[in-house]
């Protein structure tokens, strides 16, 4: 008894010095140092300040959250089905994810972009890119859903997309995999003869914001990373970071890194309109989707595109330049004057800045270092800047405040560094946990920053939150940097792995925010626009069921004369004219989801029976204080049986 | 006795009667607009929402192509309109007063109709209501504020009725000031 009192202390005591030994970190989120708590607190019922878009990664979608207070207000479907909201399932939503190699059920979605009015987020659209199968989608911030998804040609894993021009002028696009162009069954061995890498430049129609490919630059065989447009100044370019400039195609984790630098390359898109114009451009034979999502019909529909137009930047003098930039650069990021272009080296502890006036002049003076495949090599030294003498290591991306200073995340030593931009002193520095990849600042990648807060984005936890078995979440950290020091004030686990995020003051979106579809809009060609007008039509082995529904049950609720074979079609369409209001739809045996219906809109679920019986369906999502009862039966017939189709609801037989 | 006629029109450009539920779920309440000649919400889905709501106690559909008021009344007005003008025309004290007591009499009958179809929407249930409270009846207030289950009805006047009410007191003023060589005011 005595023996175990005294192991019970003993622990006892260990624990107090284990609990008081150094962390290895100071927290500055202490709450003894600063009243943390209350930057962060939003009262029930109170709006956050701004909303945060962060990629879900290999999720493929996208979440919304509120900031300071990091809660998570919608997580929207992009590239990869959702069950929840019957996306990809629907028949309305199928043709989104529909690609030159069918239809694809997910993705890997890496960097959110927000549309821009003169360098600044508008609040319009967002756009977000699929790395695997290359895509960019477009999500109308009215409805917070995904809209447009267009399909890269020539393309081998879309990293470096989808930044934006000034004025939303082009999204774009570039393989992070060189491959052959047009693909052909070629020995990998032949990558530097066969193998290209392209870079795209995606418009936007300034009013609805439909996407097309406008043209395509063919580059060298190098792996094209990230991107950011110009700003200001330097409108009218855009910039890619290039790795592998070895052109190595195994082992690239030392076959990559033999170089002293590798390239940002800095494409200037005002000249490429010019020789588009002139018809400098070929047309290379391909097949790509692009799929369009109408608020109006409710539906998506495909298109298949058979032919891209391609400049060689060799026809195309003064198209292309190569500016030499340390030690496989990742990130590139230009400040929100437009005159610097920050490259990572990632494999370097110094970041190098280049000069876009610089970058100017030596493209006059022909300060080249050499020419690859009839681009130029501008000299390192002519464009320099400065070096930024950070004493991290692992410099990945930067971003950047109101009052000219800049963050740059280091992952491998783990934080985020403070700079002066045009001085390259560092100011302050302050530790992620773990591993920080992109980070993001409010409109910290536009000309006009709205600073206040920073988002690191990391890519491990370990013991920063309950443990929940082997997998663990990737985390979001919020940061005060409206100070001279940056101060860390929440820590919160993410849908998926943000890579990237942007951020815009709620005024800008809120207010375009939309409640409900006008059912009187509703253009859908399976509507039911009133309860009267719903009925089961069959057509050989095809029905069409037209429901409706409204508070508490559909109309038809009872239907018969369904055979086991039968392909039967539930176009629901949602009666209801008030916020807040969806109906979902389950039917038992579905092999797919549910739907879950808007007011005012029409979804579509196939349902195939399978067996004899009478089946029930019912509203998933809780609509009323009736909701339980909103149900029905669907009775399913042998094939070929007598048994009338009938339908009803109530006694109106 | 002119500006008396014509203010009467705005009646056709104005609700007279306002009702406001608000309930937990509806933070903001839903608003419905009583008028001459139609029954408006804020919002083109006011009425089907209210609707929605009220069916649940088994309350009747609000159809205001059914309501028979919603199809003359226009037509009341309008010869109100007409005969304020002969008056003013005419210019006898008399006629003055018939109008002024024809206005109020009309008016207090059009409370008293309008308090019956309130009656009727708020007793007359189904008695299939999905939502049965014995005893409860879910007449809104002809003018003021009561509670109907978890709905907080707010009922009063609205624009249109002033109209009528300024139209009435300038009548008045004309039948106690009549100019006897003007046909005005």
């Amino acid at each position: 008894m005595k023996n175990s009192t005294l192991t019970g202390w003993g622990i006892f005591i260990l624990f107090i010095i284990t609990s008081c030994a150094p962390k290895g970190s100071d927290d500055k989120a202490s709450p003894f140092s600063d009243d943390v708590a209350s930057k962060v607190y939003v009262a029930p019922g109170q709006f956050d300040e701004f909303y945060a878009f962060l990629s879900g990664g290999f999720s493929g979608q996208m979440s919304v959250y509120g900031l300071p207070s990091g809660r998570l207000l919608k997580v929207i479907p992009v590239f990869s089905l959702d069950a929840e909201k019957g996306y990809g399932f629907n028949e309305e939503t199928k043709p989104l994810l529909q690609t030159s190699y069918g239809f694809i059920p997910w993705d890997d979605a890496h960097h959110p972009e927000l549309s821009q009015t003169d360098g600044v987020p508008d609040g319009r659209w967002i756009f977000i890119n699929g790395n695997n199968t290359p895509r960019v989608a477009r999500i109308d911030l009215s409805t917070f859903e995904t809209v447009e998804i267009i399909e890269l040609p020539n393309s081998g894993g879309n990293h470096s997309s989808p930044f934006t021009t000034e004025n939303t002028e082009y999204v774009v696009a570039g393989t992070r995999f060189s491959v052959p162009v047009p693909q052909k069954d070629v020995a990998v061995e032949t990558y530097k003869e066969n193998f290209k890498g392209a870079l795209s430049f995606i418009s936007c129609d300034p009013v609805t914001g439909h996407m097309n490919v406008a043209f395509q630059v063919l580059l060298p065989a190098f792996n094209y990373d990230l991107a950011h447009s110009g700003k200001g100044a330097s409108h009218g370019w855009t910039f890619f970071t290039c790795y592998n400039t070895e052109e190595g195609h195994t082992l690239l984790e030392a076959n990559a890194s033999q170089y002293d630098k590798d390239f940002i390359a800095a494409i200037n898109w005002k000249k490429a309109e010019e020789y588009v114009k002139q018809g400098k451009t070929h047309d290379f034979p391909t097949s790509y989707y692009h799929n369009v999502y109408d608020d109006n019909s409710h539906m998506a529909t495909s298109e298949q595109i058979k032919s891209v137009k391609v400049l060689i930047p060799d026809e195309c003098p003064g198209l292309v330049y190569f500016l030499p930039t340390p030690k496989s650069p990742h990130g590139v990021d230009v400040d929100p004057t437009g005159e610097y272009i920050v490259g990572a080296g990632k494999l370097s502890a110094d970041m190098s800045v280049h000069s876009f006036s610089k970058m100017l002049k030596a493209i006059e003076d022909k300060a080249f270092e050499k020419e690859i495949a009839g681009i130029p090599v501008l000299n390192y030294d002519a464009i320099l800047a400065g070096v930024v003498k950070s004493g991290g290591l692992g410099p990945l991306h930067t971003e950047f405040d109101a009052t000219g200073n800049a963050f740059t995340t280091f992952f491998i030593s783990s934080e985020i560094v403070k700079w002066k931009v045009g001085t390259w002193e560092v100011l302050d520095r302050a530790p992620c946990y773990y591993s920080v990849g992109h980070l993001m600042i409010p409109g910290g990648d536009s000309k006009k920053p709205f600073g206040k807060y920073m988002l690191a984005l990391n890519k491990i936890t370990k013991d920063r939150y309950l443990p929940t078995g082997p997998e663990l979440s990737q985390s979001a950290q919020l940061y005060d940097i409206s100070g001279d020091k940056i101060q860390l004030l929440l820590d919160f686990p993410t849908v998926g792995e943000p890579h990237y995020g942007q951020g815009i003051p709620a005024s800008l979106v809120k207010p375009k925010s939309k409640q409900f579809f006008n059912l009187a809009d509703n253009a859908h060609p399976h509507v039911t626009k009133s309860e009267d007008q719903a009925k089961v039509v069959r057509d050989g082995n095809v029905v069409r069921v037209y429901m409706t529904t409204i508070r508490s049950h559909f109309a038809p609720d009872n239907i018969e004369g369904i055979q086991v074979g039968d392909k039967v079609y539930f176009h629901i369409t949602n009666l209801e004219q008030d916020w807040d209001v969806p109906h979902g739809f389950g039917v038992m045996g579905a092999t797919n989801a549910e739907l879950l219906i808007m007011p005012g809109q029409t979804e579509t679920l196939l349902w195939e029976p399978l067996f004899e019986g009478v089946f029930p369906f019912y509203c998933t999502d809780f609509c009323s204080a009736l909701h339980q009862e909103m149900q029905g039966y669907v009775r399913v017939s042998k094939k070929g049986s007598t048994v009338p189709l009938k339908w009803w609801t109530g006694s109106s037989k | 006795m002119i500006l008396a006629s014509v203010i009467l029109v705005l009646v056709f450009f104005f609700p007279i009667w306002r009702i406001t539920l608000i309930a937990p779920q509806y933070p903001t309440g839903i608003t419905m607009y009583i008028w001459i000649n139609q029954i408006t919400g804020e919002s083109p889905g006011t009425l089907q929402n209210i609707n929605i709501l009220n069916h649940y106690v088994g309350m009747q559909m609000i159809v205001p192509d059914s309501i028979p008021e919603l199809q003359y009344f226009k037509y009341v007005v309008g010869a109100l309109i007409l005969f304020g003008l002969i008056a003013a025309i005419i210019n006898k004290k008399g006629i003055y007063l018939a109008w002024v007591i024809l206005m109020i009499v009309l008016g207090i009958l059009a409370v008293y109709d309008f308090y019956l179809w309130e009656y009727d929407y708020g007793h007359n249930l189904s008695p299939e209501a999905p939502i049965k409270v014995p005893g409860m009846a879910y007449q809104p207030p002809l003018f003021g504020k009561k509670m109907l289950l978890n709905f907080e009805a707010y009922s009063y006047p609205y624009w249109g009725s002033l109209f009528i009410g300024i139209s009435v007191v300038f009548a008045f003023l004309a039948f106690l000031f009549r100019r006897k060589k003007s046909n005005s005011l």
